[in-house]
């Protein structure tokens, strides 16, 4: 046995794999003691990392980045070896809302262009009855939730920063607040929009991945001179997660995996809506209607190999938005946080995934160019570039 | 510190006990501008209508991810918020981390004049958890108190022993199992629960 490890989560479904690698025994099998802790926010888990009270942790991809990068916080170069999750969020609207959208909806309703049009033709109507301008609730300011309604809204010509306000709020807050009229609809991720549908305030307009084929959403994150420092660990911390992916993806495991996350100490839902989360079968709406999708949120092995690609485009969405001015050699860093190498070197061939031409696969704009970022957000409209 | 040099100060926390503790230290320590959040509602617009130098918030507060929007450029800021510890000061960000605060401070504020704030803050916060652990201490052992004369009773009752005799049974049997009097004393209320 290693010594203990203090491995740091956020409750939420795409933590799947760190909880089932230390709940099933996976990690103890690799060697390794680890306490999870079950936190209240981004920034404690941030911050509990960044000096050492975490070895490890579940952690916002662009959190993982801007971290790296000295960005809204201190300093300290973070090391990802392991994506917990892609995709998994889901932008939830009030009912109000939703009968204002599908009311403009010229189209298919699943197209995120159909409703990113029938938005600013809401937002337009709005603003000329001089009505408040909606409200949206995500997670974080360098979060996946902010980016994903950002390029959404932003498709349709409605401008984040000057047509709707942008909130942030904790994921437990959301529903709440739905139901409560501060806001009109949310980004977060699962189990949340599941129980506001359950409960009847809300309806799940999109699927993130319905935006993005493949985003990534959560990282195992490390500090850099840990990693350098423990190897072994990392690597075996790497196996024990692979091990757990590749135990949930066996769909006749979902029952067990659900039932581990349900723990009050873990996630804390009711085990049923996180086998349905698993297996991307979610209810949209208070009257019932199922949707189906295999990509809602992937959490198995095919999703585990970080890529460059992904950091690069969070990037790019930190340059877009204005929180940061685009220099090559932060680039550089960005794309240096995402460690396929340590990846690879903890499960050889094992670990290798077949990679799609297009790693992000937008629903709109050219296919995403990490060498040409510059050029890349010249064929978007909207944005805020830092001068 | 005169009533004008003394920065404003928001305490975003919960738990009115804490606050008012970390408060009246405050207000001890010649800081008078001082004002407590604990409604998480429309934290931001407070926040921004108080337009304080100092926020201090406890770290079991899921708001904190709240605070973070006020670093992102935005039309809502009038003015940039950096967070206090700065890169060279990581002893402060391990203390206040270790004592369950975060501070977050108007950029520009001197840094000798938020030490002091910081520093009360952490030894408030820290107080007042040692004050939480013995208090829970002692309504633990009150509990214990209730299930150990409870299960005297029975004792007494089914065996006809008196109290004295009653408590060194539960005692002896206790140090046999290398258990706590209060866990046998309970066991007996199950089983006589059991056996009713």
């Amino acid at each position: 046995m290693t010594s203990p490890l203090q491995i740091g989560f956020i409750p939420l479904i795409d933590a799947a794999a760190l909880i089932v690698a230390v709940d099933k025994g996976f990690a103890a099998a690799e060697g390794l003691d680890v306490t999870l802790v079950r936190e209240v926010s981004w920034s404690n888990v941030r911050d509990k990392l960044n000096i050492g009270l975490f070895d490890a942790a579940h952690l916002l991809a662009p959190v993982a980045i801007a971290s790296s990068l000295g960005l809204g916080h201190v300093k300290v170069p973070i090391a990802a070896p392991f994506n917990l999750g892609l995709n998994g969020n889901a932008i939830t609207v009030s009912p109000s809302l939703h009968a204002a959208i599908t009311a403009e909806i010229d189209g298919d309703r699943f197209d995120p262009m159909v409703t990113a049009l029938a938005l600013s033709r809401v937002v337009a109507t709005r603003r000329r009855s001089g009505a408040e301008p909606l409200t949206f609730g995500m997670t974080f300011p360098f979060s996946t939730h902010n980016y994903q309604l950002r390029f959404w809204m932003a498709a349709g010509g409605v401008d984040p920063d000057e047509d709707v306000r942008l909130v942030v709020l904790p994921p437990p807050y959301m529903v709440d607040s739905l139901t409560g009229g501060q806001i009109d609809a949310f980004c977060v991720g699962a189990p949340w929009n599941s129980l506001a549908v359950d409960i009847g305030v809300g309806h799940i307009l999109h699927f993130v991945s319905d935006i993005l084929e493949r985003a990534a959403e959560k990282v195992l994150a490390v500090r850099q001179n840990w990693s350098e420092k423990n190897p072994q660990v990392v690597a075996a911390l790497i196996r024990a997660a692979f091990r757990a992916a590749e135990f949930i993806e066996q769909p006749q495991n979902r029952g067990e995996a659900a039932h581990i996350l349900a723990h009050p100490e873990r996630i804390g839902v009711d085990a049923e809506i996180i086998e349905r989360t698993l297996d991307g079968r979610l209810k949209i709406s208070p009257d019932g209607t199922v949707r189906e999708s295999s990509r809602y949120l992937l959490v198995g092995p095919e999703a585990a190999r970080p890529d460059p690609v992904h950091a690069a485009w969070l990037y790019a969405q930190m340059v877009r938005w204005g929180q940061t001015s685009f220099s090559p050699e932060a680039l550089q860093t960005a794309k240096a946080v995402f460690r396929p190498d340590l990846y690879d070197s903890a499960l050889g061939s094992e670990g290798k995934t077949a990679a799609a031409p297009d790693m992000i696969g937008a629903f709109t704009g050219p296919a995403f160019d990490a060498d040409d970022i510059g050029g890349h957000l010249a064929a978007f409209a909207i944005k805020h570039r830092k001068p | 510190m005169g009533a004008e040099s003394s920065p404003k100060i928001v305490i975003v926390d919960e738990s009115p006990i804490r606050a008012a503790i970390l408060e009246e230290g405050l207000r001890e320590a010649g800081f008078t501008g001082v004002v407590h959040i604990s409604e998480m509602q429309s934290l931001l617009t407070r926040i921004y209508a108080l337009d304080p130098d100092v926020i201090l918030i406890d770290l079991e507060n899921p708001s904190r991810d709240v605070l973070e929007q006020m670093f992102q450029v935005s039309r809502a800021v009038r003015r940039p918020i950096a967070m206090f510890v700065d890169q060279s000061d990581s002893a402060s960000i391990q203390a206040s981390v270790d004592a369950g605060v975060s501070a977050y401070i108007v950029d520009g504020l001197k840094k000798e004049r938020i030490k002091p704030i910081l520093d009360l803050c952490i030894s408030r916060f820290n107080a007042f958890s040692k004050l939480q652990d013995e208090l829970d201490r002692t309504k633990s052992a009150l509990e214990d108190r209730k299930v150990i004369d409870r299960a005297k009773g029975i004792l007494m009752k089914l065996k006809g022993m008196t109290e004295d005799e009653a408590y060194v049974l539960l005692r002896s049997t206790a140090m046999r199992e290398k258990k706590k009097i209060g866990e046998i004393a309970q066991s007996i209320l199950t089983a006589s629960e059991l056996l009713k």
